[in-house]
């Protein structure tokens, strides 16, 4: 069984299966169907929803994608649908600004724009000080061009809610943190444990990804272990030397830390998904799924990111980039887990420049993603870290370009020179999201680039 | 007199779209026993068909039926025009994603993960994907179409300057965000309700009535609103309504299907990819003399709706251009891939596309600014005559782009763009105006007629039927203001209902941008019907001037006046030769014209999109808040299919960009941080449509051609002097990034 809050009420779930997603439950079990499902990925933010659990005294809401949650992932959490805003016969602002002004066309997608604004005035995770064209940015609309929503958010700054009703309903049910099939862990301890006696079991964060094994591939995923309420694994520590971050800390909980170290770091992070995934999603399952294309990695290996396993009570470190062995092929053992990955602050004398590129800017997959850390000395490189996404079968480091940079002046010729020596660090591959002419050409542009000085687009 | 026609009144639903209570075909109630279904698709392409073993699929948890052709108790056909569109296929696949068989299960999970276990035993055969594999191999639908008036061949022959070149253009996924559903339960007597997500219910109705071999009268269809359609829900819902239909006939069992979105894009057809080649003779000024088009249209599988958006391609290869003396040649080319179809602006983006490229062109050679060519290629007196034989009688685009010009400031903002170029060594940016003419009516000229059904009660309240369907552009408000106007009643008064086929028969697609122009007319005349017995009734009443509408109706009803009138309307003045590509397609046209500015960065081809203006004509608007947001989310569908959207397909005409996750349409980010639209406030029908307002569906997604044309622009400034850059579209990193290396290796 799992219990979550709807609009005060507890509901209990008798037979929930551990991947029967919140959208399918709240659709076709409560009859609720002003959730849509637009894609069943993630993708399109129809399915927004907000989802809340205790903070202190306080509940901290979150808008996710309904789609791809599974009902275990809401167990003793709090859940609002567009259906919750209007309970009292009137419209909720956000609605009344979007209706009043034009900002429906066929409404499917509404009740999703309703939930991400709505999220927007409640302060939920990720918006506080976020442009509503963020906030929206994994919300498609096909009919309006998004005028009258972007009008309609901004006319809704955010305002205190009073959560006392929910927050007293949250406390009076207990997470059940298991059912058949499931596991919701509270400790690394007990995830240690639990993963030494199910050394198979699928370990599911935030199933920004993992989700949709089960909409898109109709997979049974097994016995599965829900890491996301793993309180030692969702902590940020920061200090002098270092950022560590937990793996089940999600994108919008990491990212002001990440965007400290540099700010490129955190637009790379505004721009992984939408607001939904970045609030589901963790940097700990972008690492652990070994994505080619995993937005985040080469950023990290670029910044010298260490992770740190566990399998029972034996823990390993090593270089981000060890960790992805080959295509689809990690260096995880049966029965271990990601703990943390840790980041070293860069030295002031260290030049950072991540970059993505994809075909859409916002919420979509990079075609090529270059990451580079330089150290200079006295005008002359003497460290540096290349990394690139999209240019392999794993994230990977740029040997020779490092090679062709290392002890050369900062100047156009030597990042010129650097750029030829890619093609002996990569051999990517044709696919939809790039040839692999391309793909060489505009790393290689990425490399020259450093040696220019920097126009940036979204100057303009 | 109301004062309904001509305010912003929002939308209808507006209030259930925000609270979630607007019903769509997923959202209504299952009836009890309902069957869930999901096709087995083809996974590989072109092939014959040898054996379908479907053994593990009927012994799947929750299955109950498995359906195929053999199934079918008429004829297994989902095609509108041409019967070739098979529901499942027979002895050979066409297409990968083209369903071979049906499950019905008791869960739509359980049915979607039976539909993966069949064995399908299949002799694979050469897949023809591109347009140069389907030209190549002579794989035309019909006979290649020439539309041509003058001698374009003396005319080029004899001109100053000759140019020649080549457009690609991909095509585009609709991506309405409900996707195809449709549910059937069924009746006695073999009869059979459907609710679908159609923009054509009664094409609907028809071919379910032949598939089941029942009459028209068995079948009823009902369609209370689409989640979004754009022309994907014209042909393309048939095949998921008629699944539900085969479903609920054979077992007696309501049906209902909704498709994953994976599964709706492989399935489904798209806006068709075209390549167009053009040889072009100018003057010293720009100004064309003979022009040669030649359009080839990738139309996939079966011929769906692709003769006639081909036509329409035709139809626009001209834009606001008289062309002196022309010929415009059209393949439309039989692919091994997904069939295409009606796609908002109908092929009307693709000619247009062909034509604003060549005034790139002639712009580049002559090195003159691409404006001055434009407009000294306008339609205007003594030079008003199209491709096609018909006179252009009400061009506006002259006034429009003058003032567009003007208020927008085309020269400063032209200067700017020259001094960012200068100043910066990496960026670059680009500006275009471009104009838009497009002609209004179906070409097929026996579609251009609608039907209402206007049902006052005795207690005045007005219950309005067409044959319009609503997918998100406003058509039941503007219809119910145009009717409420009739009756001089508040637009509230007029209760909006669901489009069924047993109300009004025999309707025409919502599509063309004729939704408006032709329901509003036909709810006007049933409307005006009743209303002219009400005043001959009220004449007759002493009484009558203190009545309110209500109790005149209350009193007309006790006098036994008739309140229920149906009302009709054929467009009139059109005709059309086909074989001579001759004639008058369309009652008029309507302009708009769009100045875009972009940056692009031409170290990784990214683009962005920083300012647009746009003067848009809808005549005497009937709601202008309706039609700006017509104007924007048009333009902004039309940017996208010009840069982000980008379709993959592999050898065997696999889609490999199905799913958001791939294919990627704009979002709010993409939206240019400067949009200035603007109604065009002399804008007035010359023709007498319906309080003279002109129709706003398609017409502004072409607005986005100048975005197309300033990222031409803007690459050309990376490489000043060397000519016009060979873009294609969409206008992705990759392709700016090619065009830009390729010019400059030039």
């Amino acid at each position: 069984m799992i219990r979550f809050v709807l609009d005060g009420e507890v509901i209990e779930v008798a037979d929930a299966a551990p991947t029967d997603t919140l959208l399918d439950h709240l659709r076709y079990r409560l009859r609720r169907t002003g959730t849509k499902e637009g894609c069943a990925e993630g993708d399109c933010g129809a399915c927004t929803v907000v989802v809340g659990e205790l903070d202190g005294d306080a509940v901290k809401w979150r808008a996710v994608n309904a789609c791809i949650l599974f009902l275990p992932m809401v167990d003793g959490k709090a859940v609002a649908t567009v259906e919750s805003l209007s309970r009292n016969g009137a419209l909720h602002p956000v609605q009344r600004a979007i209706a009043d002004g034009h900002g429906s066309q066929c409404g499917f997608c509404t009740p999703g724009f309703v939930m991400s604004l709505y999220g927007r005035s409640i302060g939920a995770l990720g918006t506080e000080g976020t442009p509503v064209r963020d906030v929206i940015a994994g919300n498609l609309c096909r009919c309006t061009g998004y005028g009258p929503i972007l009008a309609a958010g901004e006319a809704n700054p955010p305002q205190p809610a009073d959560d006392r009703e929910t927050a007293a309903v949250l406390r009076s049910i207990a997470p059940l943190r298991s059912g058949p099939g499931w596991f919701a862990p509270r400790t690394s301890d007990e995830l240690a444990a639990l993963l030494l006696e199910h050394p198979d079991a699928r370990i599911v964060a935030g199933a920004t990804d993992v989700g949709l094994w089960v909409t898109k591939g109709l997979r049974d995923l097994g016995t599965t272990i829900f890491i996301g309420d793993i309180a030692d694994l969702r902590g940020i520590d920061e200090d002098g030397d270092a950022v560590t971050i937990g793996a089940a800390v999600r994108y919008s909980e990491a990212k002001q830390a990440l965007a400290a170290l540099h700010r490129d770091l955190g637009e790379l992070v505004r721009r992984i998904g939408g607001l939904q995934v970045r609030n589901a999603g963790t940097i700990g399952g972008n690492i652990a799924n070994g994505s080619p294309i995993g937005d985040m990695p080469p950023a990290l290996i670029a910044l010298g990111a260490e992770l740190v396993l566990r399998r029972g009570g034996e823990r390993r470190a090593m270089p981000l980039e060890r960790f992805f062995l080959a295509y689809g092929k990690q260096d995880r053992q049966p029965g271990e887990f990601v703990e943390r990955v840790r980041i070293p602050r860069p030295r002031a004398s260290t030049r950072i420049r991540i970059a993505k590129l994809s075909k859409r800017f916002d919420s979509d997959i990079s075609a090529v993603c270059g990451a580079f850390a330089i150290r200079l000395e006295e005008g002359r490189v003497v460290e540096a870290r290349v990394a690139f996404g999209g240019m392999a079968g794993i994230p990977a480091r740029a040997p020779a370009c490092e090679a062709a940079l290392t002890g050369k002046p900062w100047c156009e010729a030597t990042f010129a020179e650097a750029a030829a020596a890619l093609a002996e660090d990569y051999r990517p591959l044709s696919d939809l999201r790039g040839s692999a002419a391309y793909r060489l050409t505009v790393a290689a542009n990425l490399v020259r680039s450093l040696g220019l000085e920097r126009e940036n687009l979204f100057d303009v | 007199m109301s004062d309904a026609v001509g305010q912003p009144l929002r939308h209808d639903s507006a209030e259930g779209h925000v609270a979630g209570t607007a019903r769509y075909v997923d959202d209504l109630p299952e009836p009890p026993g309902i069957l869930h279904l999901a096709f087995g698709l083809a996974a590989d392409g072109h092939a014959r068909l040898t054996g379908l073993d479907l053994t593990e699929v009927r012994a799947a948890p929750g299955v109950v039926a498995v359906f195929t052709a053999a199934d079918i108790p008429g004829e297994n056909n989902v095609g509108p025009v041409v019967h070739d569109d098979r529901l499942f296929a027979e002895d050979e696949i066409l297409y990968p994603g083209q369903p071979l068989f049906l499950v019905a299960a008791t869960t739509h999970r359980a049915a979607r993960i039976a539909a993966r276990l069949a064995k399908v035993e299949a002799e694979p055969r050469p897949a023809f994907v591109t347009i140069a594999d389907a030209a190549a191999a002579g794989m035309d639908f019909e006979p290649p179409q020439i539309m041509a008036r003058g001698d374009a061949a003396a005319a080029l022959a004899g001109a100053a300057h000759r140019l020649a070149g080549t457009l690609t253009m991909g095509g585009q996924e609709h991506f309405y965000l409900e996707g195809q559903a449709a549910l059937a339960v069924p009746g006695e007597a073999g009869q059979i309700h459907v609710v679908s997500s159609t923009q054509h219910p009664s094409e609907v109705q028809h071919l379910i009535a032949v598939l089941l071999g029942v009459t028209s009268a068995d079948v009823t269809v009902e369609v209370r609103r689409m989640g979004g359609g754009f022309g994907g829900k014209e042909t393309q819902a048939a095949a998921y309504a008629a699944a539900c239909a085969l479903v609920a006939a054979r077992t007696g069992r309501p049906a209902k299907i909704r498709a994953d979105r994976d599964d709706d894009m492989a399935m489904t057809g798209k806006r068709h990819d075209f390549i167009a080649d053009y040889d072009v003779g100018f003057d010293g000024d720009g100004r064309i003399e003979g022009i040669r088009i030649a359009l080839a249209a990738r139309c996939g599988a079966t011929v769906d709706l692709s003769l006639a958006i081909s036509d329409r391609a035709m139809f626009h290869a001209d834009n606001c251009y008289y062309l002196p003396a022309v010929e415009i040649v059209s393949r439309r080319l039989k692919t091994h891939s997904v069939s295409n179809t009606a796609f908002r602006g109908f092929g009307g983006p693709q000619g247009m596309m062909a034509i604003e490229r060549v005034m790139d062109a002639i712009a580049a050679h002559l090195g003159l600014d691409p404006l001055a060519v434009r407009q000294a290629n306008l339609y205007g007196p003594g030079r008003d005559v199209t491709p096609y034989h018909m006179r252009v009688e009400d061009n506006v685009a002259p006034e429009i782009v003058a003032e567009l010009v003007a208020s927008a400031d085309y020269a400063a903002r032209s200067e700017a763009v020259a001094g960012f170029n200068a100043r910066h060594r990496i960026l670059k940016k680009g500006l275009a105006l471009t104009p838009v003419k497009f002609g209004i009516s179906f070409t097929t000229t026996h579609l251009n007629q609608a039907g209402a059904l206007v049902l006052v009660y005795a207690d005045g309240s007005i219950h309005l039927n067409h044959g319009g369907t609503e997918m998100g552009q406003g058509l039941m408000i503007k219809v119910a203001q145009v009717v409420a106007d009739v009756f001089g009643v508040p637009v509230a008064t007029v209760k909006v209902s669901a489009t069924r086929t047993d109300k009004v028969p025999n309707t025409s697609a919502t599509a063309a941008s004729s939704g408006t122009d032709l329901n509003a007319m036909a709810a006007r005349n049933a409307a005006e019907t009743i209303k002219q017995r009400l005043d001959a009734f009220a004449a007759t009443q002493a009484d009558a001037p203190s009545w309110s509408f209500g109790e005149l109706c209350r009193n007309a009803h006790l006098a036994r006046i008739s309140l229920a009138a149906t009302g009709y309307y054929a467009t009139p003045k059109i005709h059309y030769d086909r074989a001579a590509h001759r004639g008058r397609p369309f009652l008029y046209f309507a302009y708009g014209a769009a100045l875009s500015e972009v940056a692009i960065d031409t170290l990784t081809g990214e683009h962005r999109v920083v300012a647009v203006d746009i003067l848009h004509d809808v005549g005497r608007s009937l709601n202008p808040a309706v039609d700006l947001g017509q104007i924007e989310g048009g333009f902004i569908q039309g940017m996208g299919w010009l840069t982000t959207e980008e379709l993959v397909f592999d050898e065997r005409g696999r889609l490999l960009t199905h799913a958001p996750s791939t294919y990627k349409i704009p979002t709010a980010g993409d939206r240019p941080p400067r949009m200035a639209m603007r109604l065009w406030d002399r804008g007035e029908n010359v023709e007498a449509t319906i309080h003279r307002s002109k129709a706003v569906g398609e017409p502004p997604l072409m607005l986005a051609i100048s975005v197309f044309s300033a990222l031409t622009q803007a690459v050309a400034a990376a490489a000043p002097g060397k000519g016009l850059p060979k873009l294609d579209a969409p206008a992705t990193p990759e392709r700016i990034l090619a065009a830009i290396a390729e010019l400059r290796a030039r």
